[in-house]
């Protein structure tokens, strides 16, 4: 210390800075940065990484976005399509206004990469050999990581085309084939050998002659399911009775169709809205969907139901179909009971009908499978362990065959899983499982922080020019609107560099480090007040007890 | 169909950043370059509004000035938390007296600056809602009467907070302080009583008087770069929560002067020359309960049986607000 008649006048001491003074000492809580796991990313049956995209997405930086897509699933032009988008009901956007229009974006994602040809590379070979049974979303998908793992993959398709009910049951106006096609073309790219025409008898022959070390099954249910109708076939004068999915295939082989005046489609799930509305669009003189459920409880995609009797459908709800007598259909009035329970009401009422077409669910066609030792076929679908092995040690499943969701994302979602496992497997390793992380729900967002922006809705095409056609319907959002979708994502629980954290310390203890590389705490000044994880816009930070 | 076209930034300007923003269009505090004028090591307790508010304002001042500023400071938490000697969390150059003093100090350092032709410094005189409204009052009317060419920053905590949370003429009524009616029918500070600043100084006719929350970091740095850019008296109000003094939990500083912001009893306005021309909107009216409960001072309002007289009378005064300074946007619910 210098003497003190070096100093100014009333100067005894040196000026010292503040900094000698650590208040980190009076912490009792800390806090520390985390990444909670968004309730969309947490309700995406495809596991794909919304939050993550969409802030890509954000930055106008598609091709980055749609990789991050590709790292779960290969299909996003299809999922912009065809998925149910559960995530948009999980989005926790929908508390404050409207959910992100995630599906919206990830259309607009997906339409971009195959307008700029974007592809994606196999992995570096492992002289591995796996097949794959069926190229529907399933098949396609695990063949798609395999290959990115870097092992040689052969899918066996019995029909001309790939892309299972993708093509064969979802008709063109919501899938147009050109998008389908390119996406499966972008797979085969990367060496996949699908072969078509190529049903397969006996897998367990096929797997050992070609010398595969593992083998996915995802051959679906290919099957209509039908009920037997008192009366039907008896008489001159009869209505024709076809099951829905052989219908859908006809339709989408150009073959002439059972789709001819007078349409009565029985069932109320998606399968029977499908046909109905490829029905208007043959020409049928009337289409009417008879549905056991009331329109509320109806199994089909609310939306699906409202745009097809927008195109001309006759929607009977709480009607059972007795008996067929020549064309004519006699229904019985149900009433709805507790819960989903039906009562019969005894009395009924007669329609007239040229074709009857059963939408009753679908059943899978397991002979292939006999000679598999150990494998073990319940409830019409196939026994799967946690890592979806069958009973028959290296043969997988997944899809629509086994027990679980049956939509094309969750298809995707098992496609994908089943593929890191046959990876483990294939390694003579454990798969690894990630533990789950905390879920950002609404509670952990402090939402004041977000603009206020209304929802962009998708251009329909108008009814008139929908019930003519197989043309798409629905059309695709503009890069100026997508990027606003986008930016409607709230980032829930991962940080998005806003530097709120950085602004509201009083103590000035949150360090930025720069561009994509977020911010970290300077424990020597905390104090532990808390601000920083209150005034997180995202919920990406929690206060942590200090052990005393 | 016509399609959504305006320009839309997740978060816009609410956050103090945003990596959607051109680097112009951000906040100084977003800056790694910010000058950080109260540094960390100071002593204000856990979740301070004031050392908040000052680095905000400060910061800004100092970016506006370009780094040509100088500080005085009343007595008060703000001086002694910052700069027990010989320590300073200062990083400009900053000068204490005394409690009453600052606004007369800093006309001195302007006189100074005058007289050596340094029109390039800036001068900035701050204190606490004690030092401005009671014993400072006569140096600042003066300051604002002879329009001296300072910018003074009240740090409003509505009580004497250094010294253990006394009342101020800034007090408002209802609100419990050491010095204020601890028991009888009704506790706490007085109706009727008390001055409003922001109004006073308005009524000196000085070029730019405003207010301004801790909960809106672009309406401070916007409103002190203008006010650092205007010669003459200025006079900057900013509402700064206190822990300590009014109970609350020490992560509810911002959200609490959002909410008295929200609810009305907290007017956010700009004036040149003794006329408003600006005010900050309410984005989501709430009542001023939602203010007060979680605030320890107002806590014998919330008993067992609620002083819903009190209470209402509490809420005339941010309807008086509301409607005076036209808080609401035209066609918003109440
Ligand atoms: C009409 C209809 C509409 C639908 N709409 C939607 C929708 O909008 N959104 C949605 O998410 N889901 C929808 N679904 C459900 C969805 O299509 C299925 O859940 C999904 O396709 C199942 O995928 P998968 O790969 O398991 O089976 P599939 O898609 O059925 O593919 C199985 C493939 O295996 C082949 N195969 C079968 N046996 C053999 C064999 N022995 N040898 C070789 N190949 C064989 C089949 O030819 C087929 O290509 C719809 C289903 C239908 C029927
Ligand atoms: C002339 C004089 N009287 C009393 C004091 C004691 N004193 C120091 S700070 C303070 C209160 C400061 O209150 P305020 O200005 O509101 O600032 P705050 O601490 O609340 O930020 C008092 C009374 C003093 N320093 N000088
Ligand atoms: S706001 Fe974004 S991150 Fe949050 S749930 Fe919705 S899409 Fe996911
Ligand atoms: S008493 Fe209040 S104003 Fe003073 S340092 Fe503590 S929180 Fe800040
Ligand atoms: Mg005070």
């Amino acid at each position: 210390m210098s003497i003190v008649l070096d100093k100014p006048f009333a100067i005894t001491l040196d000026v010292g800075s503040s900094l000698a003074n650590k208040t980190g000492s009076w912490r009792t809580a800390r806090p520390v940065y985390l990444d909670r796991l968004p309730p969309c990313n947490n309700q995406c049956p495809a596991g794909e990484n919304i939050q993550s995209w969409l802030n890509l997405a954000e930055e106008k930086q598609y091709e980055a976005a749609w990789r991050k897509i590709m790292e779960e699933n290969p299909f996003p032009a299809v999922m912009g399509r065809v998925c149910y988008h559960s995530c948009e009901s999980a989005c926790n956007r929908g508390t404050l206004d409207l959910p992100v229009g995630i599906n919206s974006v990830e259309r607009f994602l997906g339409d971009q990469a195959l307008k700029h040809r974007w592809k994606v590379e196999p992995g570096k070979s492992t002289g591995k050999k796996v097949m794959v049974v069926g190229a529907g979303p399933s098949g396609l998908t695990a063949a798609y990581h395999l290959a990115r793992l870097g092992h040689a993959v052969t899918v066996f398709e019995a029909s001309a085309k790939p892309g299972g009910m993708m093509r064969y049951g979802i008709p063109k106006y919501r899938m147009p084939r050109e998008k389908l096609g390119a996406e499966i073309a972008r797979i085969r790219e990367m060496g996949v050998d699908i072969r078509l025409d190529s049903k397969l008898d006996d897998v367990a022959r096929t797997m050992n002659d070609g010398g595969f070390q593992a083998c996915f099954l995802a051959v679906g249910l290919q099957r209509g399911r039908c009920v037997d109708i008192p009366g039907a076939g008896e008489g001159q004068e009869k209505i024709a009775v076809v099951d829905a999915i052989s219908v859908l295939r006809a339709v989408e082989l150009e073959e002439a169709t059972a789709l001819v005046g007078r349409v009565v489609v029985y069932g109320g799930g998606n399968t029977a809205i499908d046909v109905a509305r490829s029905a208007i669009r043959l020409g049928a003189v009337s289409v009417t969907v008879v549905v056991l459920e009331p329109r509320e409880h109806m199994p089909a995609h609310p939306a699906e139901v409202k745009e097809g009797i927008e195109e001309g459908l006759h929607l009977i709800n709480l009607r059972q179909v007795r008996r067929i007598d020549g064309k004519v259909l006699t229904l019985e009035i149900m009433v709805a009971g507790d819960g989903r329970e039906y009562l019969h009401t005894g009395q009924s009422e007669t329609m007239e009908a040229d074709v009857f077409v059963q939408a009753l669910g679908q059943a899978g066609d397991f002979n292939a499978l006999c000679n598999l030792p150990g494998i073990v076929i319940e409830d019409g679908a196939v026994e799967v362990n946690a890592e979806l092995m069958t009973g028959s040690a290296g043969v997988f499943a997944g899809g629509d065959m086994i027990p679980a969701q049956r939509n094309v994302t969750a298809a995707i979602g098992l496609g994908k899983k089943a593929a890191r496992n046959i990876d483990a497997f294939l390694r003579g390793e454990k798969p690894r499982l990630k533990p789950k992380a905390d879920i950002a729900d609404f509670s952990k967002l402090n939402t004041r922080y977000y603009s206020d922006a209304p929802r962009t809705i998708r251009p329909i095409l108008d009814v008139v020019r929908r019930s003519s056609g197989f043309a798409e319907i629905v059309g695709n959002l503009d890069e100026e609107s997508a990027v606003f979708e986008a930016r409607r994502c709230m980032s829930c629980g991962n940080c998005f560099e806003c530097d709120n954290c950085y602004g509201v310390c009083p103590d000035n203890s949150v360090i930025k480090l720069g561009p994509g590389n977020r911010f970290k705490f300077n424990y020597d000044y905390c104090k532990g007040c808390g601000i920083c994880a209150a005034e997180c816009p995202c919920g990406a930070i929690k206060m942590v007890p200090e052990e005393i | 169909m016509s399609l959504q076209t305006v320009k839309f930034y997740q978060t816009g300007t609410f956050t103090v950043g945003n990596r959607l923003l051109a680097e112009d269009e951000r906040t100084i505090q977003a800056t790694a370059a910010r000058s950080n004028s109260l540094n960390c090591g100071h002593r204000a307790c856990q979740g301070c509004g004031e050392a908040l508010g000052a680095r905000y304002a400060i910061d800004a001042a100092m970016a506006a000035a370009n780094g040509q500023l100088i500080a005085a400071n009343a007595t008060g938490c703000l001086e002694v938390f910052s700069t027990p000697y010989p320590e300073t969390s200062w990083q400009i150059p900053w000068i204490h007296s005394l409690f009453g003093n600052a606004p007369a100090v800093a006309s001195g350092i302007a006189a100074a600056m005058r007289i050596k032709g340094r029109s390039d410094v800036r001068v900035v005189a701050q204190g606490g809602d004690g030092s401005t409204t009671d014993i400072g009052f006569g140096c600042l009317s003066g300051m604002f009467e002879r329009n001296d060419d300072v910018l003074y920053i009240c740090y409003d905590n509505e009580a004497y907070m250094n010294t253990g949370v006394q009342r101020s003429s800034a007090t408002p009524p209802a609100v419990r302080t050491a010095t204020t009616m601890p028991v009888g029918p009704e506790p706490g500070n007085v109706f009727g009583q008390g001055k409003y600043l922001p109004a006073i100084a308005m009524a000196h006719g000085i070029p730019y008087v405003a207010t301004a929350t801790v909960a809106d970091l672009r309406d401070i740095e916007y409103k002190v770069r203008k006010a650092i850019n205007i010669r003459g008296a200025k006079y900057l109000h900013i509402f700064v929560p206190c822990p300590l003094g009014w109970g609350s939990a020490a992560h509810d500083t911002i959200n609490l002067a959002y909410l008295a912001k929200e609810c009305g009893l907290f007017p956010v306005f700009e004036a040149e020359q003794g006329e408003v021309t600006g005010v900050s909107k309410i984005r989501r009216l709430i009542p001023v309960e939602e203010y007060m409960k979680p605030q320890r001072r107002y806590a014998h309002l919330f008993g067992k049986k609620p002083a819903l007289e009190t209470i209402a009378k509490i809420q005339a005064r941010a309807d008086h607000n509301i409607k005076k300074y036209g808080l609401l946007e035209q066609g918003a619910q109440r």
